[in-house]
């Protein structure tokens, strides 16, 4: 009986241990978010002024701005979005619409997965070898290229699954009433997947806006304001790569106040994106 | 009557213009989705195709003794992948280790212990971890992160170990704040919410009846997890963690920032080193030479064939997990 009683004590122990642990491991999840984002707001809100958004990067030891770096990031960003994005949704379609059951949806799917983990830095390598090394130099629409391959795996994995939740009873209410498929698809299954769609719109933005391995050998970098697509681009990431090793205090302060920036726009977006489809489950 | 017949071949007409029209168009947008589909394979191919051009180069000069080789030397143009294959495989094997436990730790606290209300919130939170851009956990390790290990925790280990044979070789040196060990907690952070999430969801698959069975003979909530639900999850689990692993191996910008950039191998944890993807990020606009170039392409192609094994892996197993629950 004792003994009974005692193992019973010890399988307890062991069971408060344990579930300790879980909520310590938690807690340690929790606690680094919070120190990241606490040493960014710290670091970073030292540096806000209205000129980090009116002046130029500056040379060493002055004062100046990243303008011409949150331009490049905005320019790159939207190019990127515009030319991936058509592409995901229709290979999207394909994959939910046409070949659902298809031999080459298996494989696209499969592929289409391990782009979406694939290191980035290695498709800036394709994109040099693709397009650097035969222009013969560093451009922004390299840079926007190699961004859009990154678009392309994040939008095709959530339209084929938001386009899968899509009822089929909507889709033969919109056959029987004799309308070809790629108009029940555009009018029908497009709109009801419509949320699910932005949302990977808008986590692929998230994602490409930063970005820095893929743009360091494509769009590189550059001190100057430049709105020429065929030409070297300043942008955001780069910047704070060059910026926060550098060893001017200046250029220091730029790189953090620039990862504030840029960590405030994308999980406002993620959060933003998550908030859609969270209604959606909810209903 | 007549009028109506007289009028009919019309309307068939008409309609048969309608209905050819439709398939067209139909067809035309089928065939536009079908090549976006492809494109996406076409797109791994390159990939392939373009970094096995990119680094025939070195390739055909060095054989296989890029890869056994640990000198990296621009100046005699003599390069070797030992070095930085080490440094990726080092310090993505401690992050695995480090980011494991805590990860299921999570996903248990998520599943088992948190009071419903905070799950959303706090599994949120975890998720936003990994949407925060790796650039800023490379700039926060190193100004934050590097300088507290440095001056608080590394010597402290380093006087810990000291006298101990086996372990003080692997706590050695001068603590510089940055190296191995640095990245390894950094790269461990990163892929935390990936290893969280893909457990919470396959801890999920687990039927409840399996679980109520063994509360109802008694089990604790911990023996419920240790003997049922993780055994019933251990495909999807290694999935997880073999997807974290895809993810470590290749990550860039926050091992580059606290790696050291050094290309040696050493035993101490605590050393400078490089990975791949540092050395390819660190090195390229800056490589003079067409075999400087073609040698980090090479490094780019062996990061990528391995990246693809360990994902293709894991998809395979996270696939299995899935064709289980959908059955």
């Amino acid at each position: 009986m004792s003994t009974a009683a005692s193992l019973h004590q010890s399988r307890k122990r062991k069971n408060g241990v344990m579930m300790m642990l879980c909520v310590v491991a938690a807690g340690i999840g929790l606690a680094w978010l919070a120190l990241i984002l606490g040493a960014l707001l710290y670091k970073g809100l030292a540096g806000v002024s209205l000129s980090v958004f009116t002046e130029m990067t500056p040379p060493p030891g002055d004062a100046g701005g990243l303008l011409n770096a949150i331009y490049g990031s905005i320019v790159m960003t939207i190019i990127g979005i515009i030319v991936g994005t058509p592409i995901g949704v229709l290979a999207g379609t394909y994959m939910a619409e046409y070949g659902r059951f298809s031999k080459l949806t298996t494989v696209v799917r499969f592929i289409n997965d391990i782009l979406l983990s694939a290191p980035s830095i290695i498709i800036g390598l394709f994109v040099y070898e693709l397009m650097v090394r035969p222009m013969g130099h560093f451009s922004a629409i390299a840079g926007a290229v190699a961004l859009a391959i990154l678009v392309i795996p994040v939008v095709v994995r959530t339209t084929e699954d938001m386009l899968n939740l899509v009822p089929n009873a909507l889709r033969e209410a919109g056959t029987a009433i004799g309308a070809p498929r790629w108009v029940v698809i555009r009018s029908v299954a497009y709109r009801a997947a419509l949320s699910g769609i932005v949302t990977g719109i808008l986590l692929a933005i998230a994602r490409i806006s930063g970005e820095t391995a893929p743009l360091l050998f494509t769009a590189l970098n550059n001190q100057f304001w430049s709105s020429n697509l065929n030409a070297p681009m300043a942008s955001l990431p780069v910047t704070i790569f060059q910026f926060a090793l550098s060893p001017y205090e200046e250029w220091q302060q730029l790189a953090w106040t620039g990862a504030l920036i840029i960590t405030l726009t994308v999980l406002a977006l993620s959060i933003f994106a998550r908030s859609l489809t969270g209604r959606r489950e909810d209903k | 009557m007549s009028a109506v017949q007289e009028a009919l071949p019309a309307v068939r007409s008409s309609r048969d213009a309608t209905v050819r029209r439709f398939a067209l168009t139909d067809a035309i947008f089928h065939a536009t989705t079908r090549a976006a589909a492809i494109l996406v394979l076409v797109l791994l191919g390159g990939v392939a195709i373009s970094l096995f051009a990119g680094s025939w180069q070195a390739l055909s000069t060095f054989g296989f003794s890029f890869l056994t080789s640990e000198s990296w030397n621009p100046v005699t143009e003599k390069f070797g992948a030992l070095a930085p294959i080490y440094g990726t495989v080092i310090t993505s094997a401690i992050a695995i280790l480090i980011a494991v436990p805590l990860g299921i730790g999570i996903a248990i606290f998520l599943t088992e212990l948190c009071p419903r209300p905070l799950r959303r919130p706090i599994g949120m939170a975890v998720e936003l971890l990994a949407g925060i851009p790796s650039i800023i956990y490379g700039i926060w390790g190193l100004f934050v992160l590097a300088p507290f290990l440095q001056t608080t925790v590394q010597p402290l280990i380093i006087s810990m170990f000291h006298g101990i044979p086996g372990l003080n070789g692997l706590f050695a040196g001068p603590p510089y704040g940055i190296g191995l060990l640095t990245s390894a907690m950094i790269l461990a952070i990163m892929i935390l919410p990936f290893i969280t999430s893909i457990t919470k969801d396959v801890f999920d698959t687990v039927p409840s009846v399996l679980k109520e069975s063994a509360y109802g003979i008694g089990c604790t909530t911990w023996e419920v997890t240790r003997r049922v639900v993780i055994p019933y999850t251990r495909i999807g689990i290694m999935g997880g963690v073999m997807l974290a692993l895809g993810r470590a191996l290749g990550e860039t910008m926050a091992v580059t920032f606290v790696i050291g950039n050094a290309h040696r191998i050493s035993t101490s944890l605590f050393a400078p080193a490089t990975t791949i993807s540092a050395t390819i990020a660190n090195e390229f606009t800056e490589a003079v030479g067409d075999l400087y170039t073609s040698s980090l392409v090479a490094l780019g192609l062996i990061l990528f064939v391995i990246t693809f094994l360990i994902l293709a892996i894991a998809r395979y197993m996270l696939m299995r997990i899935d064709a289980r629950t959908g059955a």
